[in-house]
């Protein structure tokens, strides 16, 4: 034991002492948050919108002022012609064209039935859907409003609401990726490369040669790096509280709980990395290129799984990440009770058992 | 001066077909300095690490402060210290943090590492440096400092691995001056080199080529028998049979 603590002091003062990297590991957190958080949003705010209405009456003209007065969208232009639709889209100056049908108005009230297009650039699919979403939604609510005023009925339009995170902030969503994506960084890279380390440098035969366990060489590397992982983990709880405004809905525990889960995944990828290469650019290139890269794009984080072609939504299906950052949304966004969560969580302890069996294994080959 | 602290009987390691050591014998003497010479990929280090319990030995027997090689690696490792030319020490620790990690890791008492730390450093002349980091120390005074952490917790045996690659001749004999008081306290000293005048050093001396043992003996029998004049002489002579290629 005196072995072991000694030897945990020791990596306390590598990292210490490294005060570039430290900084680095204590501070990526914090700007990721802040970079994401109000930088890079997903949500769709000031939407250049064109409208093209063939009707022009009293009815279409109160939708467009319902739409140019939404802080969503910005009317940019008022066109005269089809000819003119492919045009603005082509140039750029609308992401979205609404065209109302001649005779709306009269439509509305004779038939019940009267037809709005909404056209939108759908090369960036997810954004398109969340346009047309808050375009449709402005719509039947102006519907519904007036419904009250005419006699007739009208053709009753599904409703779109946006469960749980109403106003479609992208903070709600990117929180638990940037969780599970520093986690990643911090337990599996940083621990791969201080363990190659030791490799290339010559010092683990050293350790090797002493009486100190193996396996204690391992666990001591790991603690400062997951004692880091957790001070990372409340600053980034904290700053989501506090800095953007994101509730955490549900048991902060669960949260905590699963969050350590995680962290043990990360570790033992790293101890596997560190056992199948010898130097530390490899093991950078490994962790980098083999998790965090499919972490960011394949875990759910940026793009929605459901969208994803099978064979990726089968890959994504084997990154821890995926797992933890949709029990983390559950869990802090949705606020769900435990029982919820009893899926990812089993999951992510499969994962474990099957990464512990083969990192030892991996562990001891490489010893004799 | 009889005591055998190390021996080896027919000990061989293969990797596939390739065979790194190749049935050696020999035995080390309580209290002598043994010299294990040979080229490069003649499978010293194999060796070595054989002996150190770090690889274990494909067939063959070997004991090393009484402990078997095969199977009492945990005893061996308490009783040898190892130092290593590539590794010296923690250049981001400073000098009495690398000397207490490893008096911590062979389990000394914290008192004795205080105490043992000051002597050591007092006698070194290193005591201006105690809280300086390695990697600002120039390399002779490394090497000085990782020898003494290596028989920090004196054990019966010390394996060096090219201690002095890199240093300059004065350096070297300095170190060399290390050993001689290593083994007048009673430190066995099993050490491979590449330079021929640290072999004139040794009590004894063993050639290796293509991993066997061709030559085992004190610097002046072996200059003898090969009617030469140095140990660079004797050396070259052995060395001339080889057929392995170093790498």
């Amino acid at each position: 034991m005196k072995q072991f603590l000694a030897f945990v002091k020791k990596e306390f003062f590598h990292i210490f002492r490294d005060a570039r990297t430290m900084l680095i590991l204590l501070g990526m957190p914090i700007m990721q948050i802040i970079l994401f958080g109000f930088a890079i949003t997903t949500e769709v705010k000031n939407t250049p919108v064109a409208v093209y209405d063939l009707s022009n009456d009293v009815v279409t003209q109160q939708i467009i002022q319902r739409i140019a007065a939404n802080p969503y969208f910005t009317l940019v232009e008022e066109l005269h012609s089809p000819e003119q639709i492919e045009d603005v889209m082509k140039k750029g100056t609308a992401t979205m064209v609404i065209v109302f049908d001649s005779d709306f108005q009269s439509n509305m009230l004779h038939t019940g039935e009267a037809a709005v297009q909404l056209i939108a650039d759908a090369t960036d699919p997810n954004q398109a859907t969340t346009v047309v979403n808050y375009a449709t939604s402005i719509i039947t609510q102006y519907q519904q409003e007036i419904s009250t005023q005419y006699p007739s009925s009208f053709a009753i339009i599904p409703q779109t609401r946006m469960l749980y995170n109403p106003q479609m902030e992208g903070a709600y969503n990117f929180v638990p990726g940037v969780m599970g994506l520093i986690l990643m960084l911090i337990c599996a890279m940083m621990t791969s490369i201080a363990i190659v380390r030791e490799k290339e440098k010559g010092s683990m035969e050293v350790l090797l040669v002493s009486p100190i366990k193996p396996i204690y060489i391992i666990i001591a590397k790991a603690v400062p790096y997951f004692t880091l992982s957790i001070v990372n983990l409340i600053s980034i709880l904290l700053l989501s509280v506090f800095v953007l405004k994101v509730p955490i809905a549900g048991s902060l525990l669960l949260i905590i709980f699963v969050s350590l889960l995680f962290i043990l995944v990360a570790l033992l990828l790293g101890l596997l990395i560190s056992n199948v290469v010898t130097t530390q650019v490899a093991a950078m290139l490994a962790s980098g290129m083999a998790l965090m890269m499919p972490t960011m794009l394949l875990s759910g984080m940026m793009f929605p799984i459901e969208s994803m072609p099978p064979i990726l939504q089968w890959i994504s299906s084997i990154m821890p990440a995926r797992w933890y950052i949709e029990a983390i949304r559950k869990l802090m966004i949705q606020g769900v009770a435990g029982i919820y969560v009893i899926k990812e969580i089993g999951i992510i302890l499969l994962m474990i058992f099957v990464l512990l069996v083969i990192s030892l294994r991996t562990f001891k080959k490489r010893l004799s | 001066m009889n005591d055998i602290v190390i021996s080896a009987k027919e000990l061989t390691k293969q990797f596939g077909s390739f065979i790194a050591v190749d049935h050696i014998s020999f035995e080390v003497y309580k209290g002598e300095i043994f010299g294990f010479l040979g080229a490069n990929g003649a499978g010293k280090t194999t060796a070595m690490r054989m002996l150190c319990g770090l690889s274990l030995p494909t067939s063959g027997q070997g004991t090393v402060a009484g402990f078997d090689i095969a199977r009492q690696q945990e005893k061996i490792k308490q009783n040898i210290g190892y130092m290593s030319q590539k590794f010296s020490l923690y250049e981001d620790l400073k000098v009495w943090e690398n000397i207490r990690l490893f008096g911590g890791i062979y389990g000394m008492k914290e008192k004795d590492i205080e105490t043992k730390t000051d002597q050591i450093l007092n006698h070194l002349g290193f005591m201006q440096e105690k809280t300086t980091l390695v990697r600002d120390l120039p390399l002779g005074w490394k090497q000085k400092l990782a020898f003494s952490v290596s028989i920090f917790h004196t054990p019966k045996i010390v394996f060096l691995d090219e201690p002095t690659g890199g240093v300059d001749p004065v350096a070297r004999r300095q170190f060399w001056e290390m050993i001689y008081e290593a083994v007048e306290a009673g430190i066995t000293v099993f050490v491979t080199t590449h330079y021929m005048d640290e072999a004139e050093y040794c009590d004894r001396v063993s050639i290796m080529v293509d991993g066997r043992i061709e030559g085992l003996d004190s610097p002046k029998n072996l200059k003898e028998q090969t009617h030469s004049q140095t140990m660079d002489e004797v050396f070259q002579k052995f060395a001339r049979k080889a057929t392995r290629n170093s790498d």
